[in-house]
């Protein structure tokens, strides 16, 4: 049975090992606080795998049909009758997917950090943060209430802050961890806006009654939401596409993008955790906790989703495609592999065949989970081992690094689509929804796949062959158990992932959806677009050789404005630098520092003229004073003298 | 001879008055604005017994007033005189612009 106590515990557990780390750790755990929080988290990790066993194999269908199950509901804030703000536990199967994934990749960073931070000076609070984070992103994604959902949602975005900006030391940390803020508050203004608008017309803030009162044609809250209108836009459209846009932040969708790849500051196992396998896709989890709405009464809003998501795909993979900070590559192929999940979502329909999109960007994000935080722990194993983040100035550790060298290649098999690694089954599932959907989406998707695996067998290839290693100065090993042990674990997840039934298990009714795989066109051309990527980058970058070189100043234009990240955030400095700070900024501080403070400067030196001028009456001499005195009764008498014979 | 009228007797009164004014105001020594002040109170007093004798005649509260005044003056003439001695003793002078200390 599904019971509410332990489910409650999965986030619960995170938040307790928060409070006692971020209160006692330093003082008290100070060489003990990573095994608390691992400890802790295994438990909720634990719990997550036998709720997820519970709801998918023994009590969660109904008639064939997985339920959303309200496990817990807790009124926290009651407006009216009608609308409260609730804490509750709502399971349905993306959201007991997304326990497992998240319990699971945050037990795999919190053991691989035992290693990689040891000897930090903060450890504790390394620890403690990220257990905020855990607890946050839990609570998220186990939102019964739109709200709930919210404030979680702002949790995450503060521990995210607190973890880039870990190493506060450096400047260009603090500015990341500010630029991650500031963009992510930004599009959360616009998700506000849209819950707001939401949740006004159809009169609740629960998950379930909202979605069920505006998918249901005959409702009065959803005629009422599809008339009202706003510069021509239905009122149902402008939330769905605000509530998007806050995704979007989060997610780094094209143009809020730009504070993921500084965002890679933060230290790699943070950046595995949040900004690869958990965190940034709460966007799209957001989209699909709608998709109902979204799908069944909203299209226009669907389809903003779907050309964001592929945009955001193709410019990240370009973007990939030049980088030479090997996380910036795969903070680029993260925000491309989001934007796959989100056009996958687009694409989709809601009942039966149509609902491939949903079920395939589920699965994406599953499987993507497991080789990204992978591919970032690869990552830290060899930013460990060169101290350098440049690919330009690795190559050929293959000898050096045998285990973080077969673990990578698996991962960036799995990315590529190479079967029968586990992102070939999701990738292949979305290109067939957009192929069925739309044709312009399936072709730049499919040019996507191909840069993908370019670029990331470009990274496989720079870092563990090329040239030859020199190792210079004291020698250490591969990395202490405690990292290697999370490698091989989430290897053996990004080879067997693809094999999980998704289409049993997450969809967009709850019921089977029946897909047959069978090997046809689509299929083919995926994985030979992807083949044909690993083999130009093996031509290119498997030995030492002036082609690239030679490549890249031949398409010299297209490849500054790709090094230069396409000039998005000169643009975006330009923009505020110029147009904002210029315009608004510059008259407001004009207006602040003459009209404001002018006033009350007039008004203090006025007063103080006067006060200056009146002090010479007061001249100490009684003489004077008498005279005063004189004048005023003589004046006064006069004054009555007026009045009364008047 | 005409009998002298309540005019008359205002007429001196307010020359009293304003002769004790330009005194207080003008002269420098303490103890001549001390006087001066005197000369101020008794042109009161003329003026209380001038109206209660014109205007009144059957009643006495305008010489009780001037009776008080007079008694008060003298207390008054012991205060000031008091402090015009202190101020001698700590200014080794009883001219009033010496005293201009207190001021802003």
């Amino acid at each position: 049975m599904l019971d509410a106590t332990y489910i409650a515990l999965i986030p619960l557990l995170p938040l307790a090992s928060f409070v006692i780390l971020g209160l006692f750790g330093r003082k008290y755990f100070k060489n003990f606080s990573g095994i608390i929080g691992t400890t802790s988290l295994f438990v909720s990790a634990l719990l997550s795998l036998v709720t997820a066993y519970q709801y998918f194999f023994v009590s969660g269908k109904l008639d064939g049909v997985y339920q959303k199950i309200i496990a817990l509901k807790y009124t926290w804030l009651q407006f009216s009758p009608n609308v409260s703000i609730d804490m509750g536990i709502l399971l349905d199967p993306i959201s007991v997917m997304m326990l497992v994934v998240v319990t699971f990749v945050s037990l795999m960073v919190h053991i691989y950090s035992l290693g990689y931070m040891k000897g930090e000076e903060r450890f504790p609070t390394f620890y403690a943060f990220l257990a905020l984070f855990t607890f946050s992103m839990l609570g998220l994604v186990v939102s019964s209430n739109i709200f709930q959902i919210y404030i979680f949602w702002e949790l995450v975005g503060v521990s995210s802050y607190l973890l880039i900006g870990y190493y506060y030391d450096r400047p260009s940390a603090v500015a990341a961890s500010k630029k991650a803020f500031i963009v992510t508050r930004f599009a959360d203004l616009g998700f506000l806006i849209g819950i707001l608008i939401l949740s006004f017309y159809a009169g609740t803030l629960d998950f379930n009654t909202l979605i069920e009162r505006l998918t249901n044609f005959e409702s009065s809250q959803l005629k009422e939401i599809a008339t009202a209108s706003f510069l021509g836009i239905s009122a149902l459209t402008w939330g769905l596409v605000l509530v998007f846009i806050g995704g979007a932040g989060k997610s780094a969708m094209f143009p809020l993008h730009i504070w993921l790849p500084d965002a890679m500051e933060g230290p790699t196992p943070v950046s595995a955790l949040i900004h690869a396998a958990t965190m940034v896709v709460a966007g799209v989890y957001l989209v699909a906790r709608l998709f109902p709405v979204f799908a069944l009464s909203c299209p226009a809003a669907l389809e903003v989703v779907a050309y964001v998501g592929v945009l955001s795909a193709l410019l990240a993979a370009l973007i990939a495609c030049t980088q030479t900070d090997i996380k910036r590559v795969l903070a680029y192929s993260t925000m491309s592999q989001i934007g796959y999940m989100m056009f996958a979502l687009g694409v989709s329909g809601y009942y039966g065949e149509d609902g491939t999109g949903y079920m395939a960007s589920m699965f994406h994000l599953f499987t993507h989970a497991f080789f990204k935080a992978l591919l970032f722990l690869g990552a830290g194993a060899v930013i460990h081992f060169v101290h350098t983040n440049e690919m330009t100035e690795m190559g050929g550790l293959r000898k050096y690094l045998p285990i973080t060298h077969i673990t990578f290649l698996i991962a960036c098999l799995a990315i590529a689509g190479v079967p029968p690694f586990a992102g070939f089954f999701s990738k292949e599932e979305i290109l067939v929804a957009a192929q069925h959907h739309n044709q312009l989406i399936y072709w730049i998707a499919l040019i996507t796949a191909g840069l993908t695996a370019f670029y990331m067998f470009r990274l496989y290839f720079s870092i563990f062959w090329n040239k030859e290693h020199h190792p210079h100065g004291e020698h250490h090993g591969e990395g202490p158990a405690t990292m290697m042990i999370p490698l091989i674990i989430l290897g053996i997840g990004a080879a067997l992932a693809g094999f999980v039934p998704f289409n049993k298990l997450v969809t967009a009714t709850g019921s089977i959806l029946e897909t047959e795989f069978h090997l046809n066109a689509t299929t083919i051309m995926a994985v030979s677009v992807g083949l044909a990527g690993i083999l130009i980058a093996m031509r290119l970058y498997k030995t030492q050789n002036d082609l690239p070189e030679r490549i890249s100043s031949s398409l010299k234009g297209l490849y500054r404005a790709s090094y230069r990240k396409f000039y998005i955030d000169e643009i975006y400095l330009f923009v505020t630098k110029k147009i904002i700070f210029n315009l608004i900024g510059r008259p407001a501080a004009w207006i602040d520092r003459n009209i404001v403070d002018g006033f009350m400067n007039l008004l203090g030196s006025s007063s103080q003229t006067i006060s200056e001028e009146i002090s010479v009456m007061q001249s100490g001499r009684v003489q004077q004073y008498a005279a005063y005195f004189f004048a005023g009764a003589m004046g006064l008498a006069l004054l009555f003298i007026y009045i009364w014979t008047k | 001879m005409e009998q002298i009228g309540l005019q008359h007797i205002l007429f001196v009164s307010i020359s009293l008055f304003f002769i004790g004014v330009y005194g207080f105001l003008t002269r420098r020594n303490l103890i001549t604005m001390l006087m001066s002040v005197e000369l101020i109170l008794n042109s009161v007093n003329l003026n209380f017994i001038a109206f209660n004798k014109y205007l009144w005649a059957g009643r006495l509260d305008g010489v009780f007033f001037a009776i008080f005044i007079i008694a008060i003056a003298a207390c008054e003439a012991a205060v000031a005189i008091a402090i015009i001695i202190n101020l001698y003793r700590s200014h080794k002078s009883i001219d009033v612009e010496s005293a201009a200390e207190m001021k802003y």
